[in-house]
């Protein structure tokens, strides 16, 4: 118990800190948020230019028809991953350190794929028409084709939307109504009518307890299916350099690794925005580290495998591809993201890196960088050489292209901050919760949610 | 509507093969040996389809647009790496010229990946690309590996000045920006010669030589012919019969004398077209 250091801190005071953190960020809070939205302006500009000109304008040229629209969305899709690992499988495992940071991770899953969700749209010849994928009735007399990767995709990312922007919702209303006491003029209105009339009785705890877990199991297998559904973009074809039977469990490990990665940078940014040095931890940082370096030698062990079944398999396409990977036009990619991914995390064998704010902060992004990478050397090479000599070329992104990638971080980090100004991004109830299992039960774990349940319902009728 | 289609039609969706009674597969045979490079057939297939001039700029920005391309490569004598060519500009052997096109796979890559079904297989054996229905994802031409198709990057049809929009085809549309293209087989020309035949009261069967295909008409050296597969007595089948190319298998085994190979055979996606191999003077 001791370990989180935070029996000291005193429930009354748990809503304090947070509803302060709605109030009063610190100044950078503001210059952050500016920079995003200058960013997303320019990205609007350069969206605009390209639906205009066409899409030849972001120098993807004939036969290299798909670059970072495409690397960018698996990006997205990938980050929004971790999330629901913190908040879903970690709930279901009773691991309790994660209670104060889950909130802003499921926010981080729910904004990422918000962002995801965009590239498609960046990315096709004819937006206006882009409905089309959607199996509507309609005076065509004709359906999407359901043996398409992309039409798996269009579902996929909707049901993983719908249900995690659910799940967001659903952990957060008890502290919805805990704002809603506290709250004056719009935000008064605001929280009353999302808090959906809580008033905190047991009988309300024990249903919110089973609609949480449940949802949690539904959307762990979910989050695998997404991805894999993601993968199935590139494994379904036949270029050499996608087509790959492992690419499944390869893009989750790989989602789970940059998420992870993603959470921490935003642990650190949160922590120094909002003042929650109290709750954020170093050692949670520690948890959260620890967590996201097993998940990176799984990821390392994939790609390896990857690589080793290329080497020793008689495809001579896949084979000319892979040395041309680390050989050709695109090795300095391929070597960066194999630097970022698979050495720097190894810096995290260290304690004293692990609790350290600010090396943590690096060492993600970096990590975050090494994967873009890993994304775009999914995308790009195979394109540059594929079956056919004669139409191998070697593209790079253009200006416009980056724009819209920087653009599409900017977004992500605005809608996440602007979310965090106007709801709770530490869990209230749960960090109660916390504190006081481990207030009363020193170091013993928690055994079961039947006894946290009764330990609930005695808490609330003590209370009220 | 299309559901109710769908399920009426269950059992003859679900044969494999079912367009093998059809009367009609459209096919290629390619010479090499008589190819000489002279690129007709790519002006031929520009002013047929509609395709547009992109111009220098664009051409080198890697825009083109022309449907029938042709790949020159270098012939090396057995064993050589490619890294001669850099050493003298025209090695010993020569070049040898390969118009590619699509190639009307009847196993295409390229029609299982369109998420809203606009590219799709025709009951006479054309890979059909609906221009209308295409939302340009880009995902057919990433999926067909002899990248044949072309995209619409920029509203060409824009650029053209003033008279010269009189010389498009009127059979055929003018594609839109945002949208995917590739080699047809004339298809307009295909539809007026089986229209032609419907007149006199025939179906199912257009006479070999009733209908060409434009890069065809305007080779100077015959090198293309085409034709119907499933018509035993037209010089297609003729061709692809005497060198010993079939269909429905993915390795060729070329007898004496026999040159017949498709590219890429191996990835089993069944081309439409079959190449004859150049003849060599292996002792040059
Ligand atoms: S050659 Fe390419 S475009 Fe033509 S049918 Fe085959 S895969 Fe499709």
């Amino acid at each position: 118990m001791s370990d989180f250091k935070m029996k000291d801190i005193e429930w009354a005071k748990i809503n304090e800190d947070v509803l302060a953190s709605l109030e009063s960020p610190r100044k950078a809070f503001w210059i952050v948020l500016a920079v995003c939205f200058a960013l997303v302006l320019c990205g609007v500009a350069a969206e605009i230019y390209q639906y205009n000109m066409g899409l030849g304008v972001a120098l993807m040229n004939n036969p290299h028809y798909w670059q970072t629209y495409i690397s960018n969305f698996v990006f997205w899709i990938g980050m929004s991953h971790s999330g629901t690992l913190l908040s879903a499988i970690l709930l279901l495992t009773h691991a309790d350190w994660r209670k104060p940071i889950y909130r802003f991770a499921e926010a981080m899953t729910f904004f990422s794929i918000a962002t995801a969700a965009i590239f498609p749209v960046i990315h096709i010849g004819r937006v206006w028409d882009m409905y089309w994928v959607l199996p509507y009735p309609n005076q065509h007399a004709i359906w999407p084709n359901f043996r398409s990767p992309l039409l798996w995709d269009a579902f996929a990312i909707t049901t993983y939307a719908t249900s995690s922007a659910l799940f967001l919702y659903i952990g957060m209303i008890p502290d919805l109504a805990i704002c809603r006491d506290k709250a004056k003029g719009w935000r008064k209105k605001l929280y009353t009518a999302m808090s959906l009339g809580w008033m905190g009785r047991a009988t309300e705890w024990i249903a919110f307890q089973k609609t949480y877990v449940l949802m949690a199991c539904f959307l762990v297998p979910l989050a695998v299916s997404v991805h894999s559904i993601v993968a199935s973009d590139f494994a379904m074809s036949i270029m050499p350099g996608w087509h790959v039977t492992s690419f499944p469990p390869y893009f989750v490990a790989g989602a789970l690794y940059s998420g992870c990665a993603a959470i921490i940078t935003l642990f650190v940014l949160l922590r120094y925005l909002f003042k929650f040095e109290a709750y954020m931890t170093p050692e949670i940082m520690d948890k959260t580290a620890r967590l996201t370096f097993a998940i990176a030698m799984a990821w390392n062990f994939l790609n390896l495998s990857e690589y080793a079944s290329i080497w020793y398999s008689h495809d001579m396409f896949e084979h000319e591809m892979l040395i041309d990977k680390f050989t050709g036009p695109y090795a300095g990619v391929v070597w960066t993201m194999l630097f970022c991914a698979t050495v720097v995390p190894f810096a995290m064998a260290w304690k004293k890196v692990r609790v350290n704010m600010w090396a943590m902060f690096v060492i993600s992004l970096l990590i975050q960088l090494g994967m873009w990478l890993e994304r775009f050397q999914i995308v790009s090479p195979p394109l540059a050489s594929n079956h056919e000599p004669w139409t191998q070329v070697v593209v790079w992104p253009g200006l416009v292209q980056m724009t819209i990638t920087a653009a599409s971080f900017g977004w992500f980090t605005m809608l996440f901050l602007i979310f965090c100004k106007v709801f709770p991004s530490v869990s209230m109830y749960e960090v109660k919760e916390m504190v006081y299992h481990r207030n009363k039960h020193g170091k013993q774990k928690l055994q079961d949610l039947d006894k946290i349940k009764d330990d609930m319902i005695k808490t609330e009728e003590g209370l009220s | 509507m299309s559901l109710s289609r769908m399920l009426e039609n269950w059992s003859r969706l679900n044969q494999r093969d079912y367009y093998k009674d059809e009367p009609i597969m459209w096919g290629m045979s390619i010479d090499l040996n008589k190819c000489t490079g002279c690129a007709s057939c790519v002006t031929a297939c520009n002013a047929e389809n509609n395709i547009p001039a992109v111009g220098k700029e664009k051409c080198g920005s890697g825009h083109t647009m022309s449907w029938m391309r042709i790949e020159r490569y270098w012939d090396l004598p057995e064993g050589e790496a490619d890294l001669a060519v850099e050493d003298s500009e025209y090695p010993e052997r020569g070049a040898h010229f390969a118009p590619m096109m699509c190639q009307q796979c009847n196993h295409a890559p390229c029609e299982p990946v369109c998420p809203v079904a606009a590219t799709y297989h025709t009951p006479d054996g054309l890979n059909a690309q609906v221009y209308n229905r295409c939302i340009g994802s880009r995902y057919c031409g990433t999926n067909c590996p002899f990248k044949v198709r072309y995209f619409n990057f920029f509203d060409y049809q824009e650029d053209i000045p003033h008279p010269m929009e009189m010389l498009l085809n009127p059979d055929i549309t003018v594609r839109s920006k945002g949208v995917m293209e590739k080699c047809t087989f004339c298809v307009q020309r295909l539809r007026n010669a089986k229209g032609d035949q419907a007149d006199k009261g025939i179906r199912g069967h257009v006479e070999d030589g009733a209908v060409q295909t434009a890069c065809q008409q305007s080779c100077p050296t015959d090198a293309i012919v085409f034709g119907n597969l499933k018509d035993e007595t037209s010089k297609v089948s003729h061709a692809w019969e005497s060198h010993g190319v079939e269909l429905n298998r993915h390795e060729q085994f070329n007898a004496e004398g026999e040159r017949g190979y498709r590219v890429f055979e191996e990835l089993n996606v069944e081309p439409s077209v079959m190449y004859l191999d150049r003849v060599r003077d292996t002792n040059a």
